[in-house]
């Protein structure tokens, strides 16, 4: 009983490893949201008209709009005039060397894992690293140009791309979408942008980085992925912010558009700021996400592992258009302490012959409440539509909860659609079996969640895999007693 | 002029014609109905519970009502007969929404237990009554509740005193008459005691081919160790609509069989709201849909496991042709504190035509740790090989189809514990998927 104590006093000791500061002179903007602020942001990034007038149609739709309120969640309050819009890290430039970064931005990002030199990344992979409201640095940027990819900041593309962006920005999230999907388009930042033309297959991993780091700000970040045909990318996306005693905003927009025969797999691994033990701050992950499967024969797959956040919102889905098209999608969701989940997927079936796959595991310990929200949909012109879905709830504890929501709705006699979920707490005769050949229960809590995760982590590029499943340890620590 | 104002037109124009026919204590709890329906209004489709029934549309029609309780002229007990072969019971009937004792059965029920009309119950029975009426259906919940309580004057009490076993089945058979287009508002109130075991079979059917809307409201108590068994069937027409509630609270080790068949009608919603109060309470829950042409079938559940080393068992099949809608809602919540809770929920459904739609929302909501839940649900076609196999054996197609379907609902219906109203059932199941309307034999009703 001492021993159990003592560990889990350990753990409630033990602090949010991302959870510093940078100490970096940023340009913040005053805080509040106006007409002003939007034309303000738009000029900052030098932007062209039509997305200025883009930024400022989908500002007075948001003011007609109320927050949704339909997730099961407790959101605080959020006063949107009590945060600023736009915080560049970047400001403070070399005017020998303009293009060199801040040292201090360097060692950030070494600190978080995330080498922006070049010549130490990981290889084989790229990396687009976003502080507060800009793109610090995107690697191998011409390496990449070589086979006509283009990764690059959002910010960068509508500069130097701005006919591709225009043509794709906003066709799969409509600023119209939802009430933070319109708060994003009104003053969206950066977020990366990627394109890979027809027939390539992308060398390496992409990956975008996402750091909050200035106080009283919150980051909307936008990120715009096009697969030409017979393409294909795996895109990455990490995140985590400081620690702070209030709770930062996060609302993002995430577009892809997949084209005949090209696959897109997006892997997220999210580690925001989740509050401390009390449920005091952390990021509000207020999150819309989307692939269009346009083309015939696309596929895409959504892979998430959520373990930040005070509150997730946040539902990676997929629309079906092409015949023949092919989504997945798996999630691991961890809630601890006072974190709220509210997760999952929609699988839209517009083509013949379509099909999805939805694996969701929650896991909820502490006094967390950890939910799963989906809806399979296969409207009359989808015949032979296909979807299996499985979301299994594992409780830590008593006094958390595990809910499962999940719509279905068949309008096409030919669909074929199956549901099962499941709830339970962690197998005594599991535990028994590890405690038996001399695995401390603590450890073997840690074992069997991963097993129990372990059909989504397999999903994941390796490098990533390896994170979330050290990720997974460290979340759920202490939770069990 | 909107659905809900009409019935505030109504309310306020008649309160005092309702309320003349009706005993206080019934008219005891109007004001407070109306004061929230007039506040809430009809659910629209933002409402979770509403989403797949659009409720101020089934309203919004002018039906007649018979406030002023006029006589219908006739006896049931000479126009009815039930055919279920060897199934003896006590019958009585509830004539659109009057409980109809110009005739009661002959046959003699255990000392003390009740079966009768609830307005003049609330007067003969005033403390029972009081305790009970409007307990669980609160009309600050749900429009419905809100507007049965307001209109209501006269439905069904079934009571059974502590202890008491009734051994035979309570029939009681819902008959919609008129003339006019009319709306019925019914209530319902079962009190088994602690011990107490009793079976009540409830049909619906209409007998004139007029718009129907009948509104029903059922609060049930099972005390300890009572034991329930609750068969609905609807057996009505595509005129008619029914809007059911139905609240059941369960005490300590008692069990429950809640059965609702839904074979013919126009527009169903049944929400059933099973509270599990007390350890050990178990609740077994079925339905079983066939539907076809335009009609709708919504049924939302929801099993509140309030108490710890509960179960609930559901099991929902639906089988969809033409262009009829069903949808599926059921939410399991289990609360704080209700460890050792198995809660299992299936939901199976055959879409048999491109125009069937179907909406399933099978729901866990858990705040316990040590449970066992989970739930199923599908959506699908025939299977090929199973048709295959069968017409190779030289079974037509559509003789394999039926074959199929049959044993697909055959499920829901073995569950019946009756064992006469079983073997009925499976072959009214037969003669609905073989297009044949369900006629009893010797009925003069449905002649």
């Amino acid at each position: 009983m001492e021993d159990k104590n003592s560990f889990v006093r350990q753990v409630a000791e033990k602090k949010y490893e991302f959870g510093f500061t940078t100490d970096v002179q940023t340009d913040i903007i005053d805080k509040g949201l106006s007409e002003d602020v939007v034309r303000l942001i738009s000029q900052k990034k030098n932007e062209p008209e039509w997305l200025l007038e883009f930024r400022l149609k989908a500002f007075r739709y948001w003011l007609t709009q109320e927050a949704p309120t339909w997730g099961h969640l407790k959101m605080p309050e959020i006063d949107y005039q009590d945060i600023s819009y736009y915080a560049d890290p970047t400001a403070k430039k070399n005017q020998d060397a303009p293009k060199e970064i801040d040292p201090e931005l360097m060692k950030t990002f070494d600190k978080l894992g995330i080498p922006l030199e070049e010549r130490m990344a990981l290889s084989g992979m790229a990396v687009d690293a976003v502080m507060d409201s800009v793109s610090v640095k995107t690697t191998f940027t011409e390496k990449l140009q070589e086979k006509g990819i283009i990764f690059c900041s959002i910010s960068e593309a509508v500069k130097n791309h701005p006919d591709l962006v225009r043509q794709y920005l906003g066709t799969v999230v409509p600023y119209r979408d939802n009430y933070f999907a319109a708060l994003n388009s009104a003053v969206f930042s950066d977020g990366s942008f990627v394109y890979i033309p027809k027939g390539v297959r992308c060398p390496m991993e992409l990956s975008t980085y996402f750091r909050i780091n200035a106080r009283g700000t919150g980051q909307f970040e936008r990120t715009l992925i096009v697969c030409d045909e017979d393409a294909y990318v795996s895109y990455l996306e990490g995140c985590t912010a400081p620690m702070r005693d209030e709770n930062q905003l996060h609302a993002a927009i995430v577009e892809i558009v997949v084209m005949k025969n090209a696959e897109v797999k997006y892997s997220t691994v999210q580690n925001w700021y989740p509050g401390d033990s009390e449920g005091k701050g952390g990021v509000l992950n207020l999150v819309t996400k989307r692939g269009h499967l346009r083309g015939d024969n696309s596929r895409l797959s959504w892979t998430q592992v959520e373990t930040g956040s005070a509150i997730t919102w946040k539902y990676p889905s997929c629309v079906l258009s092409g015949d023949g098209s092919q989504a997945e999608f798996y999630s691991v969701a961890v809630t601890n302490n006072f974190q709220q989940a509210d997760t999952g997927t929609k699988m839209i079936h517009l083509g013949r012959n379509t099909s999805s796959t939805i694996i969701s595991k929650g896991i909820s310990a502490g006094k967390s409440q950890n939910s799963y929200r989906g809806l399979v949909r296969v409207a009359p012109s989808a015949e032979n539509a296909r979807n299996y879905s499985s979301c299994d709830s594992l409780l830590l504890g008593s006094t958390c909860g595990a809910h499962t929501f999940p719509y279905m709705d068949a309008q096409n006699e030919t669909a074929v659609i199956e549901h099962e979920a499941t709830t339970s707490k962690i197998s005594e005769d599991q535990l028994f079996y590890c405690n038996q050949r001399g695995i401390e229960t603590e450890d073997a809590v840690g074992l069997i969640v991963n097993g129990y995760a372990k059909d989504v982590l397999n999903k994941l590029p390796m490098e990533f895999a390896v994170e979330a499943q050290k990720l997974l340890g460290v979340s759920l620590e202490g939770s069990v007693g | 002029m909107n659905s809900e104002q009409q019935y505030i037109d109504l309310y306020l124009q008649a309160q005092e014609l309702i309320c003349r026919h009706s005993s206080s204590l019934m008219n005891s709890r109007r004001q407070e109905a109306f004061e929230a329906f007039r506040q809430s209004g009809f659910p629209g489709h933002q409402a979770e519970r509403y989403k797949y029934t659009d409720v101020a549309q089934v309203f919004s029609p002018d039906y007649g009502l018979n406030l002023s309780r006029l006589d219908i002229p006739v006896n049931p007990y000479e126009v009815f007969r039930c055919d279920v072969p060897n199934l003896s019971t006590s019958l009585y009937f509830v004539l659109n929404d009057q409980f109809y004792d110009k005739a009661l059965p002959k046959v003699q029920l255990p000392d003390g237990v009740i079966v009768s009309s609830l307005n003049k119950a609330s007067v003969q029975h005033p403390e029972l009554l009081e305790r009970c009426y409007g307990r669980l259906a609160r009309s600050g919940k749900d429009a419905i509740n809100a507007l049965n309580t307001m209109l209501a004057q006269d439905g069904l009490l079934v009571y059974v005193p502590r202890g008491v076993v009734v051994d035979r089945t309570i029939q009681v058979v819902n008959i919609l008459r008129a003339d006019v287009d009319l709306m019925v508002n019914r209530r319902v109130l079962v009190v088994l005691e602690d011990g107490a075991q009793a079976r009540i079979l409830v049909c619906d059917h209409a007998l004139d081919d007029r718009n129907f809307l009948a509104t029903q409201v059922s609060e049930i108590f099972v005390g300890e160790n009572a034991h329930l068994e609750l068969y609905e069937l609807e057996e009505t027409h595509v005129k008619c609509r029914r809007m059911s509630n139905m609240y059941v609270q369960m005490q300590a080790n008692s069990t429950a069989v809640l059965d609702s068949i839904t074979l013919q009608n126009g527009l169903t919603r049944n929400r059933a709201d099973v509270r599990l109060d007390g350890p050990g309470a178990e609740v077994y829950m079925n339905g079983c849909v066939i539907a076809d042409q335009k009609q709708h079938v919504d049924n939302n559940t929801l099993i509140d496991h309030a108490a710890a080393h509960c179960q609930s068992h559901q099991l929902y099949k639906y089988v969809l042709d033409d262009e009829a809608v069903g949808a599926f809602a059921g939410r399991i919540l289990v609360r704080e504190g209700a460890q050792h809770t198995v809660s299992k929920e299936t939901n199976a459904n055959l879409c048999a035509s491109r125009t069937a739609r179907m909406y399933a929302q099978p729901m866990l909501e858990i705040y316990a740790d040590d449970v066992k839940c989970s739930h199923g649900s599908t959506v699908g076609q025939l299977g090929d090989a199973a048709l295959f196999y069968m017409r190779q054996r030289g079974i037509p197609e559509d003789e394999a189809r039926m074959l199929l379907k049959f044993a697909f609902v055959g499920e829901v219906i073995d569950s019946i514990r009756l064992e006469s109203l079983r073997d009925r059932l499976h072959h009214l199941a037969e003669k609905r998927f073989r297009g044949e309307l369900s006629r009893c034999k010797d009925c003069k009703l449905c002649k």
